[in-house]
């Protein structure tokens, strides 16, 4: 296993977990057309830690799969050839900066 | 599906990513800026509703979701799960109006 | 350490690892090591080679767990404490012991349109191609494939879609494509994408990690992803 094939299962399984996961982001977003207070009651629940961290989770998925999607990209758009492996820890760098980024933020 | 749509399905995918990229950029940005310090329905909605410009912004990022993740989601079928054929493409065009209709309903709950 | 521990798989898709004791050399190579075993030990042991200097291609296996050429694979470089594993390419069905059944590998690679076919007669003038073409360079950085299949071996891809046709064809189809000579460049695009062709690579680099000659069939394969992103929308065939 070396880089690349990291890379490109962190990319899969990232997609994978955010394409479970916003059916359920938009049908909780939707609550918002019912008013305020239901969608107040769903706020409610996302104050539970573990929510939390599934969030966290979640927006780490997003960055990774991001950086994942552009390492591709750049693979397949780009002249490259001896800076290849460097794109999949650009691209794991980056999605650790941003999920700390909110991590601080909650 | 013959080999040519095939190939058009990966230039929707990357044409959709590169759409994505920018949206995804805002919308982690924005999250990021908009949770500091918790937040509330009241808070939320008094910011969204009635922004004509994020109602434009997040109505073409459901779209780009609704083509790309279906996409996206089929080689893993054909190849972690050895699902292929008709019944496939089938399953994930349900999916990409699924996202669509959910995302869109998402998106006129929060700005209209 | 002057033994090597040394597990070769025997017998076909059914079959298991036999141990044998081999003694360790200096400059020693797995192709030395699975050569005394069948002249010395076990002369039953079915395994491949022919030139023995890194020329052929026909000495690839699986060494720890790694599709190399054993013939330029020091012993020293992979047996970490005197142990190595031996067992043939993955990916191909196994004929018999270290010997896989490589029709699939070269029947993906006919399947991909992998042979030239010019325009010009022996009776018409040769074609002045540029070394310094950019066309000519993109085939020169590929053109040394000699099909040994540790690409082939090596792809996730082709363990998990039996229909790709693989790095090496779709690299070669790469080659033919940029040939300014070849006549049948829309035929060859037609042959490469989609599901079975350069759309289902998904960028592991796995061959291009492996590959014995230093060549990047990912590489190719994006430059199909673009050649072929190119006839979708207008512009050349």
């Amino acid at each position: 296993m070396h880089a690349g094939t990291w890379a490109a299962l962190v990319h899969r399984l990232s997609g994978i977990l955010l394409v479970l996961f916003l059916p359920g982001h938009f049908i909780a977003l939707g609550s918002a057309l019912e008013g305020a207070a239901s969608f107040d009651s769903f706020l409610a629940w996302t104050q539970q830690p573990l929510v939390k961290f599934m969030e966290w989770g979640i927006v780490l998925s997003l960055a990774a799969h991001l950086g994942g999607g552009l390492r591709v990209m750049a693979l397949e758009f780009l002249p490259w050839r001896d800076w290849h492996k460097g794109l999949a820890a650009a691209a794991a760098a980056a999605a650790i900066a941003v999920s700390l980024a909110f991590a601080l933020a909650l | 599906m013959n080999a040519r749509a095939q190939a058009l399905l990966w230039a929707a995918q990357r044409a959709s990513a590169a759409v994505l990229a920018l949206c995804v950029v805002v919308h982690l940005a924005t999250m990021v800026y908009a949770i500091r310090g918790g937040l509330s329905a009241a808070e939320i909605l008094s910011r969204t509703r009635g922004n004509a410009g994020w109602l434009a912004f997040y109505s073409v990022f459901v779209l780009a979701v609704a083509v790309h993740a279906p996409i996206g989601l089929r080689p893993v079928l054909g190849e972690w799960l050895r699902w292929t054929g008709a019944s496939r493409d089938l399953a994930l065009a349900a999916l990409a109006i699924l996202l669509a209709v959910l995302g869109m309903r998402a998106v006129l709950g929060v700005f209209l | 350490m002057n033994t090597l521990k040394v597990r070769v798989w025997r017998g076909g898709a059914q079959g298991a690892f036999q141990s044998f004791d081999v003694p360790r050399h200096a400059s020693q190579t797995v192709l030395d090591v699975v050569t005394h075993i069948q002249r010395a030990l076990d002369p039953t042991l079915a395994y491949r080679y022919a030139c023995r200097v890194g020329m052929c291609g026909s000495c690839a296996m699986t060494v720890n767990g790694v599709a190399r050429w054993t013939c330029r694979t020091h012993v020293d470089k992979v047996a970490g404490e005197g142990h190595l594993e031996i067992s043939p390419l993955k990916n191909l069905p196994i004929v018999r012991d270290l010997v896989t059944d490589m029709r699939e590998f070269f029947d993906k690679w006919a399947r991909a349109k992998g042979s030239f076919a010019g325009r010009r007669t022996r009776r018409d003038d040769f074609a002045q191609i540029s070394s310094a073409s950019k066309s000519r360079k993109e085939i020169d950085a590929a053109i040394e494939c000699i099909g040994c299949a540790v690409c082939y071996a090596s792809c996730d891809v082709v363990a998990w879609n039996p229909d790709y046709l693989g790095p090496a064809a779709l690299n070669r189809a790469w080659t033919l494509i940029q040939d300014q000579r070849d006549r049948e460049k829309v035929e060859r695009l037609r042959a490469v994408e989609g599901d079975a062709g350069c759309h289902s690579c998904h960028t592991h680099l796995s061959c291009t990690e492996r590959c014995p000659k230093q060549l990047s069939p990912t590489a190719s394969i994006a430059g199909l992803k673009r050649e072929t992103l190119r006839s979708l929308f207008g512009g050349s065939p």
